[in-house]
């Protein structure tokens, strides 16, 4: 028999009523994530990308349960998310894309980290401490830390408290938030290494959101791309980097900067206004904003992803892949 | 040669905290000219930041201040200037893009009073007309639907959006100069282009200087005329942006330059990364702060002088430990 995979998700909507007008009624909806399925494997990870404010954190709060989805569902090892907070820190935990937003500025660090251990009632104080003190050396900070509080720290240290808050109770899933964006290149490589150990340590699994495609690569086994609150093609990692089909996916490979001062810039210059999920265009989002010539004929049919080689799949609009 | 925009010399700056006084910037110097784009870089925790945060004297009150040094911009001392004179600066001689948006909008207010709050300040325009130009900005950082954001609180928009009002609302008085901390890393590489491209053409229009933060190399390889190279609280290296990365030549520069993740990686292998973590503030060597990670025991004299900072070739600078540089 077949295992069920460790996190299914089908036909996710995330939507956000939007108010306005005096009385600040309901005037529309803010469809931040429109119809998005995936699935995980133990042990793999899944690099999301795609353009800022197309859904990332939205279907990542979503599936660690920290937003109710409008419609579609979240399933853990072929169950509904566990309706007990402590069992489900267990199962997930969350790395957050701004520090600032996510750690408590009046707890120190020590309580941050070690808070999960105190409400899974693990531990004695000292060795509570202890395993605090481990997890500051596994993210490259010094012991000293846990006395101090969130703002003493620099931005990329901050970013390191909530990964060790993310490891501490060795979850199953991880999603991961632009976890390294605030990181210099060798402590990022330094955490992606550490993230890399844990994996095959406990067979973690990681969906991994970062606009950094050169780590996002590194680290994922498949990718799924995202535009205004879909998915747009997934794959395997190496295939999609090099064979991308979806227009949205070969423009974000051509604009990645190159670590060289006199390489040529050779990127797709992407024209038009970046649309809102508030107001949605009809048919397909990136041909109406590149104003594709075909953009017409992707009113004509529903838009949905196809397999296109095993395991592959890309987005059928016309106008966005040939 | 006329005065620079920006003229940093041996600028210090400490934190009091119950461990004592830790000196965060321990000595800098470097100089932004007009229309230029400056890079600074180094490991996290450096003192990057806290630089930013010293040019525009927003250093966290009362634990943060400049020790020592001058900033001297537009030909005017900023060290001792009184912080209401600062803040008549702020704005329209010199404006910051924060690192974490959510520490500096303020969340309960709609993005559409922050921002208009800007232009009526400093324009004394009418409200309809802070508005328009609002929208205006909003379009111009590529935020769609303009009007309903303004209408809306921070915590509603994408990390990214919230990053793009940071530099709508830093750019909107058109600055002399720039001081950008880490203002694209929640953006995709397109919206980012986009980004860099309106700084850019502010750059040409106005003869805008910027000093730019960021942990992208590729960032500062395609934008930058200078890159300036940080590590614990000391400038090890500066020189213009060809030059460092053909030419490398503090150890610090050169473990950075190889840790760049590379697209044709074998993917889920092991990352190369710099041995070792930088001291805590509390207790760095007098010398060269890079040593202990290059190999020296703990005995080197290397460790107890402080190395020279010289220009070694034109434009070329270098913290001179005989351990650390070739
Ligand atoms: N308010 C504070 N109180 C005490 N120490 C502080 C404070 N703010 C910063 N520091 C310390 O000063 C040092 C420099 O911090 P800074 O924020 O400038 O780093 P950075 O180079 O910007 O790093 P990153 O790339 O991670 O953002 C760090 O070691 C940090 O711990
Ligand atoms: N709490 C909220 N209330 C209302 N709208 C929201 C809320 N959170 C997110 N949104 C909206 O949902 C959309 C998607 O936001 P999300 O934060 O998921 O984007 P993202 O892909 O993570 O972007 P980025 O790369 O910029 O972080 C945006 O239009 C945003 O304004
Ligand atoms: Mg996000
Ligand atoms: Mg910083």
């Amino acid at each position: 028999m077949v295992s069920p995979p460790l996190l299914n998700v089908t036909d996710l909507n995330v939507h956000f009523p939007v108010r306005g007008g005096v009385f600040l009624r309901t005037i529309g909806s803010c469809k931040a994530v429109d119809g998005v399925s995936l699935t995980l494997q133990r042990g793999e990870t899944l690099g999301i990308i795609g353009e800022s404010g197309c859904g990332k954190t939205t279907l990542g709060k979503a599936i660690v349960h920290l937003l109710k989805p409008t419609a579609g569902t979240v399933m853990f090892e072929g169950q509904p998310q566990h309706h007990d907070r402590r069992q489900r820190a267990r199962d997930f935990q969350m790395i957050f894309q701004d520090p600032a937003e996510s750690l408590n500025p009046r707890q120190t660090v020590g309580d941050i980290i070690g808070e999960g251990f105190v409400v899974q009632k693990m531990g004695t104080p000292n060795e509570r401490r202890q395993w605090v003190a481990a997890l500051l050396e596994k993210v490259g900070l010094p012991t000293s830390s846990a006395r101090k509080f969130p703002f003493e720290f620099s931005g990329g240290q901050r970013q390191r408290i909530g990964i060790a808050r993310a490891i501490a109770l060795k979850p199953k899933l991880i999603v991961c938030d632009e976890p390294v964006s605030a990181l210099d290149v060798s402590v990022q490589s330094q955490v992606l290494n550490l993230l890399m150990d844990l994996q095959k340590e406990m067979e973690l699994s990681y969906l991994f959101i970062s606009h950094n495609l050169a780590v996002v690569k590194h680290i994922s086994d498949r990718l799924a791309i995202m535009y205004l609150g879909k998915i747009v093609e997934m794959g395997p990692a190496e295939e999609l980097y090099r064979a991308p089909r979806h227009a949205y996916t070969k423009a974000l490979i051509s604009a990645i900067p190159e670590a060289d001062p006199t390489a040529p810039k050779q990127r797709i210059r992407l024209t038009g206004d970046i649309p809102s999920p508030i107001n949605p265009p009809p048919g397909c989002a990136f041909g109406h904003r590149v104003k594709a010539p075909r953009y017409e004929e992707s009113l004509k049919q529903p838009i949905a992803l196809k397999e296109i080689t095993p395991g592959h799949f890309v987005s059928n609009c016309p106008c966005c892949v040939e | 040669m006329s005065e620079p925009l920006l003229t940093v010399s041996n600028l210090e700056v400490g934190f009091t905290t119950d461990d004592g006084l830790l000196r965060a910037v321990d000595g800098i110097s470097f100089e932004v000219q007009a229309g230029q784009t400056v890079g600074l870089v180094g490991e996290s925790g450096c003192g990057k930041s806290v630089t930013a945060f010293s040019l525009t004297r927003l250093l966290p009150q009362p634990s943060g201040q400049i020790l020592g040094g001058s900033i001297r911009l537009l030909g005017r001392e900023l060290v001792s200037l009184p912080l209401n004179e600062m803040a008549k600066l702020r704005g329209e001689s010199i404006s910051m893009i924060f690192q974490e948006p959510m520490a500096a909008l303020n969340p309960v207010q709609t993005i559409g009073r922050q921002l208009g709050e800007i232009y009526a300040l400093h324009h004394t325009c009418s409200p309809p007309e802070a508005l328009q130009r609002s929208v205006a900005m909003l379009k111009k950082v590529g935020i769609p639907s303009p009007e309903i954001r303004l209408t809306e609180h921070p915590h509603q928009l994408s990390g990214g959006m919230r990053q793009r009002v940071m530099i709508a609302m830093a750019l909107a008085l058109k600055p002399a100069l720039l001081v950008a901390d880490e203002p694209t890393t929640a953006l995709d590489v397109t919206v980012q282009a986009q980004i860099l491209d309106l700084i850019s053409d502010l750059q040409h229009e106005m003869k805008m200087g910027v000093l730019l933060i960021t942990h992208d190399l590729g960032v500062i390889a395609q934008t930058c005329d200078e890159v300036v190279v940080m590590y614990a609280g000391r400038i090890v290296e500066r020189a213009p942006v060809q030059e460092l990365f053909a030419n490398p030549r503090h150890a610090y520069t050169r473990g950075l330059l190889s840790s760049i993740p590379r697209l044709d990686g074998t993917p889920k292998t092991r990352l190369p990364t710099i041995e070792g973590t930088v001291p805590a503030l509390s207790e760095m060597p007098v010398g060269c702060r890079f040593c202990m990670r290059n190999g020296a025991t703990p005995d080197s004299p290397t460790l107890f002088t402080r190395p020279e900072y010289k220009e070694v070739t034109p434009g070329h600078w270098l913290e001179l430990c005989p351990r650390c540089c070739t």
